[in-house]
């Protein structure tokens, strides 16, 4: 591991004086990204702050929003990197592996020769700048912000210094999934993790990101930004599993672009953070593609959990099938906002928009926001919303059999959730969601 | 003394007093039959006994093995041996007959432990073959499009993978074919054993040819009216209720 300045000043904090420090720390990285990040810090500071008066932060609380207080955050002990290492274990079977900590890479396990030797890039951003700087020129943050974050956007691609690049080129096809680990350490802590994957032509891929905490309880922030290319015919899945600690204070932004005959599976899953905002802006580019975009949120105590999305049809012929699925505890809170957009060309589209809640609580609160927007006129478009609650059938009938109320509600959480779960083909995959959902729900 | 006693038992469904002065006792290693007419409150009695929140208990004393039942929470007179085949059992989409079972018998275990997920397919399998339920089954939610006779089966089997002291079998044979009354017969005799007491809710005698009663007990309107050995259920069947009736009137 590189030493860094581990001095902890004021210019460290997220204001004023932080970017100049940041790019005189960063002077390896190239011209052109000095200047993006540049132009950007002037734009994250002439970029209003989120207000509820905004249509694109309806219902948000968004007093607990200010990142001020946030500072860059610093390079961990070894200790603590060797002890996120030894947690990053939870997938086996697995085609790489780079594990983050406080945005410096911890460790990596590298492509097959095989892979290497078909032309699978699988890199750190940090080494990704210098060695592919060409690709990440043409495609680095290259999707504007469509549902309100674009401050954050700004912030991020000013801040950022590392995340995944995941280049499959032309007909290769990877079996296992590739995955990056995101941990987060230290008290104040700002972290931009960043994903960028991009699947040429036929070929077959599934990355997963996961976004974890060192320690329980001090508050951290993380505002990453993800965009997943799939090329003409590409079979793209993606997995996000959101489980920053509690105290913590989370952006995500991802964009999906789906090109001709191309297939999107994109799984998310929401378990931590005490406000986390996630923008999925899925872009139907090309004719005959089809995205799938699936949701799992568990949400207790004060959490809340905003979720915009748009699905944007600019292409004939294709189809795109979202379902969020929210389980609320206590006086969580929950915002589903999604619109499905279909332009004038895109003739025979199939969009379909489902978000579901089950309210284990009487003070959880779930917000729905159902849209659509339709200029063709020769399409299959729905959207729904529903919440409801535990039914007192089902409930008094796993009691009369033992089982107490906590652990009913765990299986009737789970069984709102299997229509979700059984969509993942990948049995480690799958498995390492419910073992998610199931600490959550038994530490509650 | 080991059995399900209850006494003088008065429940309250919706305002409307639905049992009246009930009393009924099943010791441990009896098989016992209540017959009676649509409405006399014969569920009333089961769902009342496992804790349904909407049957009042007004006044009466129901204790297994002198526990007091009616003190426990619902799943705790499960875990104490308390079991009710449903006469409509619920449905559960999203929750597997196997996920569901174990977790029944891992509520069972000393906390934080586990049934070995092993041995509980084997003993699973083979008493679903006993009760000729396709192993397919495990997978399906419980009793989701299950057929009349499916659930019922599928209650018997959550009995005898329960193992409960005391059994409640409200209307278990309706909805069954010949073939499937055997098969659950079978699967009830097998249970049968000193150290369990089973409570037969039916309206056919045709069930009791197959269980044969140590008692059979009439109720009518919210209470048992008469006891007898198993001859009583052929009475019932060939005179109907009519006649338990005007005894009753008659003995006022
Ligand atoms: N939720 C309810 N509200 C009001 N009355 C009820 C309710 N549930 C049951 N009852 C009444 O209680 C009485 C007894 O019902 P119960 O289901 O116990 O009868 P049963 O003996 O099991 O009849 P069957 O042979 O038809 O199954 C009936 O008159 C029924 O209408
Ligand atoms: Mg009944």
């Amino acid at each position: 591991m590189q030493s860094m300045i581990t001095v902890k000043s004021d210019s460290e904090f997220l204001s004023e004086a932080v970017f100049d420090h940041f790019l005189t720390r960063h002077s390896e990285l190239p011209q052109w990204l000095v200047k993006l990040k540049q132009q950007n810090w002037v734009d994250y500071l002439a970029l209003p702050a989120p207000s509820r008066k905004m249509e694109t932060w309806r219902f948000a609380n968004v007093k607990g929003l200010g990142v001020d207080t946030f500072r860059l955050a610093q390079p961990l002990a070894v200790e603590e990197g060797q002890s996120l290492i030894e947690r990053s274990n939870r997938l086996k079977n697995t085609s790489g592996k780079l594990i983050f900590g406080n945005d410096d890479l911890l460790a990596e396990e590298e492509l097959s020769e095989d892979l290497k030797a078909k032309g699978v890039i699988f890199e750190p951003l940090e080494r990704a700048f210098a060695q592919h700087s060409e690709i990440l020129e043409e495609f680095f943050m290259a999707q504007e912000s469509a549902l309100g974050s674009e401050k954050f956007a700004a912030l991020h691609t000013a801040l950022n210094r590392n995340g995944t690049l995941l280049f499959v080129p032309e007909n290769v096809e990877i079996d296992l999934p590739l995955v990056s680990y995101h941990w987060a350490q230290g008290s104040e802590s700002a972290v931009f993790p960043h994903t960028l994957v991009i699947a040429k032509d036929n070929s077959k891929v599934t990355f997963v990101d996961v976004y974890g905490a060192h320690e329980k309880d001090s508050s951290q922030l993380a505002c990453g930004v993800s965009t997943l290319y799939a090329g003409p015919g590409a079979q793209v899945e993606y997995h996000y599993l959101q489980n920053w600690n509690e105290a913590s204070l989370s952006f995500n932004q991802l964009t999906t672009i789906a090109q001709r005959d191309s297939n999107i599976r994109a799984f998310g899953l929401n378990i931590g953070s005490k406000h986390a905002r996630n923008e999925g802006h899925t872009i139907i580019d090309g004719p005959g593609s089809n995205a799938e975009l699936f949701s799992l949120t568990v949400a207790h105590k004060d959490q809340e959990i905003d979720q915009r999305t748009l699905q944007s049809h600019n292409a004939a012929n294709a189809r795109s099938n979202l379902l969020f699925k929210n389980a609320l505890q206590d006086t969580s809170k929950t915002i589903f906002s999604g619109l499905i957009k279909v332009a004038e060309e895109a003739q025979q589209t199939d969009a379909y928009q489902t978000n579901r809640n089950l309210l284990l609580s009487p003070l959880a609160e779930a917000n729905s926001l159902p849209g659509l927007e339709i200029l063709a006129n020769d399409v299959k478009c729905s959207h729904g919303a529903a919440t409801g609650q535990i039914d007192d059938n089902e409930l008094f009938y796993l009691l009369s059999r033992g089982i107490s109320k906590p652990a009913a509600q765990i299986l009737l959480v789970f069984a709102f959730f299997e229509e979700i779960l059984e969509k993942m083909e990948n049995e480690e995959l799958a498995e390492f969601h419910r073992e998610l959902i199931h600490q959550k729900l038994e530490n509650n | 003394m080991n059995a399900l006693e209850i006494k003088n038992l008065h429940v309250t469904i919706d305002g409307q007093q639905i049992l009246k002065d009930l009393s009924l006792t099943l010791p441990k290693g009896e098989v016992h039959a209540i017959m009676g007419p649509n409405g006399s409150g014969k569920s009333t009695l089961a769902k009342a006994l496992v804790g349904h929140e909407d049957y009042i208990v007004d006044s009466g004393t129901a204790t297994m093995d002198g526990k007091d039942i009616f003190d426990m929470e619902v799943n705790e007179r499960s875990r104490e041996g308390l079991f009710l085949a449903f006469q409509y059992p619920a449905e559960i989409p999203g929750v597997t007959i196997a996920n569901f079972i174990r977790a029944a018998l891992n509520a069972r275990q000393p906390k934080g432990e586990d049934v070995d997920a092993v041995a509980y397919y084997k003993d699973l399998y083979s008493e679903m073959e006993r009760l000729d339920i396709d192993r397919k089954f495990t997978s399906r939610s419980v009793n989701e499009g299950f057929s009349g006779g499916e659930k019922k089966r599928c209650e018997i089997l959550q009995m005898s993978m329960l193992k409960p002291d005391y059994c409640i079998l409200d209307e278990t044979d309706s909805g069954l074919d010949i073939d499937a009354l055997k098969i659950v017969a079978d699967g009830v005799n097998h249970m049968r054993g000193k150290d369990r007491g089973i409570l037969i809710i039916t309206h056919y005698q045709r069930l009791l040819n197959y269980i044969v009663p140590d008692r059979v007990h009439i109720m009518w309107d919210g209470r048992i009216v008469k006891s007898g050995d198993k001859s009583l259920a052929f009475e019932v069947e060939e005179r109907g209720y009519d006649w338990v009736k005007q005894e009753q009137t008659a003995s006022v």
